[in-house]
């Protein structure tokens, strides 16, 4: 790298006080004021919109394998889906997701 | 009893968000060798997971920093992939704004996705839990997350590359978040708002870095929100 220590700590804290401030906005400013019921509508949807819209590029398009789609992550995903809807147990979709993912990984080198 | 309520929610929290340590442990430990292996100090390492505290963004920031992008194009692609945090902060307002100003903002510097994951999924299954245990249960959720975080970022910059890529440790994250994600899919507008998000996250994947996930985001909650609207809150 050839960047300064000076920049890098510029990048830092710069980032790191923005990154705050994003996630303090609406918590430090609106408060204890109620929130439009629209909006509460819209709200209640940013886990089940955001979570799967973060992972969906990583399943198909894996940095590890330069975005060229890997049948034993594909598996993986889709088993950790599965197994979430049926058993609705977090910790048992991971164990199973990541199961499927190293014996894929072995049985299927890429 | 209040503090007994406030302790219960608090190691409920705790439990509730350990899962995550699957995912925390092995991605501390790739930023750790990642930004030493692009030439970052130790101190400058954590300086990055200490007060940032923002995973994704991180590596961003880390590969832009090696390409050697100029610092306001390092800034705000980075600070776009954590503009969903402000949709967080949106979403926690309803429960802890009511909290006193100093929790809100450590509140605030904990909001990650972990936190937010199971935090919001736990206050929309009870909702009428009190403020002050709400934040117990918030703070719970990162109280081993955070310092191991940290511990493990330090010891992927100390230990290197010594870490072999079979690991698949990118895949961590992918796993942990849909495991969370499935068992949430309780009614047709959970369903909708999930499929229109990876839908727009997937066609909008040629966009920098960041955007495209906001705006599946910001689709998949009006998608969510427009089925609930006709159909109303059932199951």
């Amino acid at each position: 790298m050839t960047v300064s220590a000076g920049t890098i700590w510029t990048v830092i804290l710069l980032l790191a006080a923005g990154t705050f401030l994003i996630r303090f906005s609406f918590l430090g400013i609106v408060g204890n004021r109620k929130l439009p019921e629209w909006l509460l509508r819209h709200l209640r949807y940013t886990p089940v919109a955001f979570l799967p819209a973060i992972a969906a590029p990583l399943v198909l398009w894996p940095a590890a394998t330069d975005g060229v789609p890997d049948p034993a992550r594909l598996a993986a995903a889709a088993v950790t889906v599965a197994l979430g809807l049926w058993t609705r147990n977090v910790l048992l979709a991971v164990v199973a997701g990541l199961t499927v993912l190293f014996i894929g990984l072995a049985l299927l080198p890429s | 009893m209040r503090t007994t309520t406030r302790n219960s929610a608090f190691w409920r929290g705790a439990r509730d968000g350990a899962p995550f340590l699957l995912v925390i442990v092995p991605f501390a430990v790739l930023f750790g060798v990642v930004a030493t292996e692009a030439g970052l100090s130790i101190a400058e390492t954590m300086g990055f997971t200490v007060l940032v505290i923002a995973g994704a963004a991180q590596f961003t920031a880390v590969q832009l920093l090696s390409e050697n992008a100029p610092v306001w194009v390092v800034l705000a692609t980075s600070l776009a992939v954590n503009l969903r945090m402000a949709m967080y902060s949106a979403a926690l307002t309803p429960h802890l704004g009511a909290a006193p100003l100093w929790q809100r903002a450590l509140v605030a510097y904990f909001n990650v996705d972990q936190s937010f994951a199971t935090a919001s999924l736990q206050y929309e299954r009870e909702p009428e839990m009190p403020v002050a245990s709400k934040v117990a249960y918030f703070l719970g959720t990162v109280s081993h997350i955070a310092p191991m975080w940290y511990l493990f970022t330090w010891l992927g910059g100390v230990a290197g590359a010594a870490i072999p890529p079979g690991f698949a440790l990118d895949f961590a994250l992918p796993i942990t978040f849909l495991a969370l994600v499935a068992p949430a899919l309780r009614t047709l507008a959970h369903v909708a708002a999930a499929l229109v998000a990876v839908t727009v996250a997937l066609l909008a994947a040629g966009l920098p870095p960041g955007s495209g996930i906001l705006l599946a985001g910001v689709f998949g909650m009006l998608a969510g929100a427009e089925v609930e609207r006709r159909r109303g809150l059932g199951r």
